[in-house]
């Protein structure tokens, strides 16, 4: 990462913890996870509290279809491997790896439910544009996403816009795909804590 | 609510670089360079950030726990932005005002 302090700058406790999980999971610790553990008390804990909130709080979504849009945020982002750490959840989560692959290469085609197509697009302009309209909102609503789906799914987007936007400016190495799966095996039976 | 307590802690708590730059950094406002390229490029294009810009802030004077916190602090000041503005569409959308 950019900043060293990231990388190594933990105190003695997290150090420990970081090589009983290099020892166990027989993988890197995510960058991801480096920078939550750093100085936890500043921006670690708090967002953990959002993002956990956001996947694993009360939803009208389905963990799995929130995973699907932390994904396809990420795609949204051009992170290739924040894509296939969210879609190694949702496809855990939904058992259903053809509905992930086909929002992920067209949200339009894909055969999924209106609503959460809807919402997908809004969540899409949201990332590329920094902005969404009332009349973006208005044809969300007519394609029958409610005011709560949508409140909800933009908690989502607030926690994977912040995140990406981290993993871009602190220059995140990519992971193996087997640290990966690994990471969505604990992120689903323990959530973002 | 927690976005908010997020928000409240950056913002408000203790921290290496001042108060007044975390906010700064967070509004993407009032920074001067070169700070002001690396917090308009999280914010903005943050793919877009480069070694310079970082080793550039860096030789300004600001150390590494200061520029960690300044990013952090402009990821989620645009994140906001972003949700506020989508809140704001759906309220106007849905006609409710509620506060």
């Amino acid at each position: 990462m950019r900043l060293a302090i990231l990388d190594r700058g933990h105190s003695f406790g997290t150090k420990v913890l970081f090589a009983l999980i290099r020892a166990v999971s027989r993988h890197p610790v995510l960058d991801v996870v480096k920078l939550g553990k750093y100085r936890p008390g500043f921006y670690g804990r708090p967002m953990q509290a959002v993002t956990q909130a956001a996947m694993r709080g009360p939803s009208v979504w389905s963990v799995g279809d929130r995973e699907l849009m932390a994904a396809f945020v990420a795609g949204t982002n051009g992170c290739e491997w924040c894509v296939r750490a969210h879609a190694a959840v949702a496809e855990r989560a939904l058992g259903d790896r053809a509905r992930i692959s086909a929002v992920l290469s067209d949200v339009e085609t894909a055969p999924i439910e209106e609503p959460l197509r809807a919402v997908l697009r809004l969540l899409r302009r949201l990332t590329r544009e920094h902005l969404v309209t009332a009349d973006d909102m208005r044809a969300a609503m007519a394609a029958g996403a409610t005011r709560e789906a949508i409140e909800d799914a933009l908690a989502v987007c607030f926690a994977f816009n912040t995140i990406g936007r981290l993993a871009d400016a602190f220059a995140f190495s990519p992971a193996s795909s087997a640290a990966l799966e690994a990471g969505a095996r604990y992120v689903l039976a323990r959530g973002y804590r | 609510m927690v976005r908010r307590a997020l928000v409240a802690r950056l913002l408000g708590g203790d921290g290496r670089a001042s108060i007044a730059l975390r906010r700064a950094a967070f509004d993407n406002a009032g920074l001067a360079e070169p700070l002001r390229t690396l917090v308009a490029k999280v914010a903005g294009h943050a793919s877009t950030v480069s070694d310079e810009d970082i080793a550039a802030v860096r030789a300004s004077g600001l150390s590494e726990d200061q520029i960690f916190e300044i990013v952090v602090c402009a990821a989620v000041g645009q994140a906001t932005r972003q949700y506020d503005a989508a809140l704001a569409a759906l309220e106007s959308a849905t006609g409710e005002g509620r506060a």
